[in-house]
């Protein structure tokens, strides 16, 4: 697939509306009507200080809080209540700040759990391990194998991923998410405590899932440089609100923005 | 926006206790009309479950109120062993299983104690006393050995591993118990302790109470030793530490506090209550391993209170223990008794559904 | 030496997802199934056979189907022995229907009616978790303690208050009943194990397996890839009640031939199967063979064992000597491997494949 250009996503349809959402936990207002969208193919972030809601609103997106006011529509729908599952079975795959593996778990099995929705063979196949169940677990493994070979990870396929560093668990976490081949992609800090050169291969991988696959991704990143280099949109929140929302370059120079990160001189 | 959405989100829905209490009132005024119009017939099994039981409880007073004190003091001793099981799990975050067989240690112990002590000639209360404090010297080697032995080498390790030692533990305890002291009952030694014998029968209601002596002094120490507990946690150096240790053990390390020293102290408080429980349950009936079973009945407690509440296992053990009672004697005919084998079990099971932080959890927010 | 994988490379993605990828381990799979199919009937004495091997295989199922919930889906359950229960009186029940249908399909039947009650059991498991869960799971163990002690129908009205196990025969030869030989018994255990345990091990190492892992390391994240967690908890607690219902219709049919649910059935039944899994090892079905083996043969090697060597023991001091080293051994185990004998398995298997080398 070709990599939608600049002008594209300009002019690109919104997959993603986020419209006046608020959420509060009885008395704390985690988000206070925040409304930004996400277009096809190209790669939002969404940054702000510690605590302004960038991770609720990624559990807001898909499914695991429900938004006490606002909608969000995905796909042109609108579902007020939407589960978790119902949102990966929309086409949301998403990774977790503090990395939400399955850690009993191998390398290859984490990333062929992300292909479970994808997998339809009934009980009685599945029991006897033969035929139709055995055709689709090798198809899907030569899937996963794929993923495992462009994110260069084949040393590790058979660790259980509990025993891995870091750095090696958030590619796999990254790789669980791909192989969802989700529309839209959420990642949560995927280069928090990581060292350049690792976050350079992150770097990499996120540009080439969006390149080669043209997958929508939506991005919280604390390293300024990152998020310069990589998005093509920025959303900027603090407390719970929106205070900016454009490209790189326009946040940047942001006064509001640039209050929020170095501080107001009163 | 659309007028739909907006009459949608203003619709806000009932709060939840509102939804409840309602719903019970239009049950009972349903089941009261369903009677008044004949369709409940007596003798079927509808009349039995939900006109009888309440006729009976409003013709007999004396005997409903005897039901609910016989249920209080049987809840008072699930509190107990319940509140040697919050204990631990706050210090230590360990199920503590082995809580009941520890009830029934510390009671062989000191009845075993005692007859040595009478095997030469040396009774009365002041043997008896003695033998408590042996009896709570092999309580707080026994937390020693537990620190020691299970808790330090499996520090860090998944609960259920600790969990699964604590049977292990329990095994150990009965082994050990069954081989020095034999495996029959004993009798307790609640005269030599001086432990009141006797009822007291009240006239009231139109009909007559009988209150054991004993049930009386068992719930005044329960209570007595809830508030020296209490005035121990909230007001000693120990009971902060404690406190600290609960919240957070890497948090608790960082300022100097010994964890293997708290959780001797923490074991050894579980151990004089189990030692308390032990002797007012013993003298009710008798000291045999057979209390074990009755000891599981402190989990549904705990699911009640929560795991971490000391006053949450005491109300949780009353609702408990009454609501067994009740059930057992105004409905367990109904379905051919015994009931109270699994009633305080579904009890638990049905309140959790509706609160599965338990009475006195906070709900919980998940994150990610 | 002997145990090398060097030169056995796997061209296929099926042959490197084999349950056995080695050579070596399929030879030593064939070695063991001959012994256990052809060996023991022939060699071992008839109390071997009826108090070791068949007690193992009958506890091998609970503890395969306690670790299907347990180990692989993380869902505690103190309910194993109601659920081995339902499925003997289960089979008591068919059995007495359809005296026609030949035992071995009403054993696999039964675990059926067990799954059905376990689905009813488990769903309080969406809302309670961890520990909390295992109380609820005792609600289940004494409820139906008290259903098979308290209707006389689940038991024939039979003056014992317990099941009784008629004759039954296949091919004309008696498999149940007091005419059915140790063998013959043993032979028909094993058979069912065997199979039962393949089937397990083609589950565990699918999709279906791969779900149940999920929610047990990281539920919030397993439902955000679209695992749904209520109908993945149900099939564990569904399947995992069929292999217990399976083993309790074996250990009455095939070992015990009769007797009572609070003798055989009760919570402490609950706990032995649980110590299985865990001494075993959590989420290995080799491990929950390991586990049966060891805690069901103890309190045998122990009783028999021990005076062997030349020191007396008592019957009552001999038992209670058990319950205090089964306590021991069990802390020890937890110490020394927390992982359980699975893992011992495992670290012994890779030190053979470096052999003579250290790494």
């Amino acid at each position: 697939m070709r990599a939608p250009s600049a002008t594209d996503i300009a002019a690109g349809e919104v997959i993603l509306a986020v419209e006046n959402v608020s959420l509060g936990f009885g008395g704390v207002k985690a988000l206070t009507d925040v409304s930004f969208d996400i277009r096809k193919g190209e790669v939002r972030a969404i940054i702000g200080p510690n605590g302004a809601g960038k991770t609720s609103m990624l559990n807001c997106i898909n499914g695991f809080y429900h938004p006490t006011e606002g909608r969000i529509t995905f796909k042109g729908k609108t579902r007020p209540k939407m589960r978790p599952h119902e949102a990966a079975a929309g086409g949301i795959a998403r990774t977790f700040q503090n990395v939400a593996l399955f850690k009993g778990m191998s390398t290859l099995d984490n990333i062929m759990a992300g292909r479970t929705l994808k997998m339809n063979r009934s009980f009685f196949w599945q029991i006897l391990r033969h035929g139709p169940a055995m055709d689709e677990e090798i198809e899907h493994r030569k899937f996963v194998e794929e993923i495992i070979d462009f994110l260069e990870i084949q040393h590790i396929r058979k660790v259980p991923v509990g025993k891995l560093p870091y750095g090696l668990q958030k590619r796999v976490e990254l790789g669980r998410a791909l192989a969802m081949q989700p529309d839209v992609l959420l990642l949560d800090e995927p280069m928090a405590g990581m060292n350049l050169e690792e976050k350079e291969d992150m770097c990499r991988f996120i540009l080439d899932v969006s390149n080669q696959y043209g997958t929508t991704i939506a991005l919280i990143e604390h390293d300024m440089g990152v998020v310069m280099d990589l998005s093509d949109r920025v959303v900027v929140l603090e407390y719970g609100r929106k205070i900016a929302d454009g490209t790189p370059d326009e946040v940047k120079r942001d006064q509001r923005v640039i209050d929020a990160y170095l501080g107001v001189a009163h | 926006m659309t007028d739909a959405t907006i009459s949608a989100r203003e619709a806000k829905p009932l709060p939840k206790w509102a939804v409840v209490t309602g719903s019970i009132v239009a049950v009972v005024i349903a089941i009261v009309l369903a009677n008044a119009a004949g369709l409940m017939p007596k003798g079927t099994l509808l009349h039995g479950a939900l006109i009888k039981p309440f006729v009976d409880m409003v013709d007999l007073p004396d005997l409903f109120v005897q039901t609910i004190w016989e249920g209080f003091v049987g809840g008072v001793l699930y509190a107990l062993i319940a509140l040697g099981f919050v204990l631990i799990f706050k210090a230590s975050g360990v199920f503590n299983f082995a809580q009941g067989i520890m009830v029934v240690f510390a009671g062989l112990t000191l009845v075993g104690v005692y007859e040595k002590f009478a095997s030469f000639g040396f009774t009365g209360m002041i043997a008896a006393y003695l033998a408590v404090v042996v009896a709570l010297g092999v309580m707080f080697l026994l937390a020693v050995a537990v620190e020691r032995v299970v808790l330090r080498p499996l520090v860090n390790q998944p609960d259920i591993i600790l969990f699964m030692a604590t049977f292990g533990l329990t095994y150990l305890l009965i082994g050990l118990g069954e081989t020095i002291y034999g495996g029959s009952a004993k009798v307790m030694i609640a005269d030599q302790l001086g432990l009141p014998k006797g009822a007291i029968d009240f006239d009231i209601l139109g009909g007559r109470v009988t209150l054991q002596k004993l049930d009386i002094a068992a719930a005044v120490i329960a209570v007595a030793m809830i508030a020296v507990l209490a005035f121990f946690f909230q007001y000693t150096r120990i009971g902060r530490a404690l406190r600290a240790v609960a919240d957070s053990h890497k948090a608790a390390l960082s300022v100097g506090i010994s964890l293997n020293q708290i959780w001797i102290i923490v074991w050894f408080t579980a151990g004089i209550v189990a030692l308390i429980t032990g002797i007012m349950w013993g003298a009710r009936s008798d000291v045999s391993f057979g209390l074990q079973t009755i000891a599981l009945k402190a989990l549904p407690v705990l699911i009640l209170g929560g795991f971490t509440s000391v006053p949450g296992a005491i109300v949780g053990g009353l609702i408990i223990g009454i609501g067994e009672k009740i059930g057992e004697f105004y409905w367990g005919p109904l379905f051919g008794n015994g009931i109270e084998s699994w009633l305080a079990y579904v009890i638990a099971l049905a309140f959790l559904m509706f609160r599965p932080q338990g009475l006195f959890g906070d709900k919980i927010i998940e994150r990610i | 030496m002997f145990y090398r994988e060097a030169g056995q490379y796997k061209t296929t993605y099926k042959a490197d997802m084999a349950v056995f990828p080695l050579v070596q381990d399929r030879i030593g799979i064939i070695a063991i199934l001959a012994i256990a199919f052809i060996g023991v009937p022939l060699l071992a004495s008839e109390f071997i056979i009826l108090s070791v091997m068949v007690p193992f295989l009958v506890f091998a199922l609970a503890a395969i189907g306690l670790n299907i919930l347990t180990g692989y889906t993380g869902l505690i359950s103190l309910g194993t022995g109601a659920f081995m229960g339902v499925g003997a009186y289960a089979c008591y029940k068919l059995t007495t229907i359809f005296p026609g249908v030949n035992i071995i399909v009403w054993i696999i039947v039964s675990g059926f009616f067990s799954a059905a009650i376990g689905v009813v059991f488990g769903l309080p498991s969406l809302r309670i978790k961890g520990f909390y869960l295992a109380v609820a799971t005792l609600a289940a163990q004494f409820f139906l303690q008290w259903c098979f002690v308290r209707i006389p129908w689940l038991y024939n009205y039979n003056a014992s208050g317990a099941i009784e196990v008629p004759e039954r025969t296949l091919f004309g030869i008696a498999i149940t009943g007091a005419r059915a030989t140790p063998e013959v018994r043993y032979l028909v255990l094993l058979s069912i194990v065997v199979v039962l345990a393949w089937l397990a091990s083609n589950l565990v190492h699918g999709r279906i397996g791969r779900s149940w892992m999920a929610v047990r390391d990281m539920d919030i994240a397993a439902e955000l890839m679209g695992i749904r967690l209520l109908p993945t908890k149900l099939l564990a607690f569904a399947v995992s009640s069929f292999y217990c219902g399976v083993a309790g219709a074996c250990m009455m049919f095939l070992w015990y031939g009769g007797g009572e649910a609070n003798d055989a059935f009760n919570v402490n039944q609950s706990f032995n199967v649980l110590f299985m899994v865990i001494i075993g090892g959590l989420g290995s079905l080799i491990g929950s063979f390991f586990g049966a083996f060891f805690i069901s043969t103890l309190p045998t090697i122990l009783k028999f064992g021990v005076p062997a060597i030349g020191i007396p023991l008592t019957g009552a001091f001999a038992e209670h000597l058990t319950h205090v080293m089964v306590g021991a051994l069990i802390i020890f185990f937890l110490i020394v491997e927390p992982h359980g004998l699975a893992r011992l398995w495992q670290i012994a298997k890779q030190k053979l494949r470096v052999w003579p080398f250290p790494y």
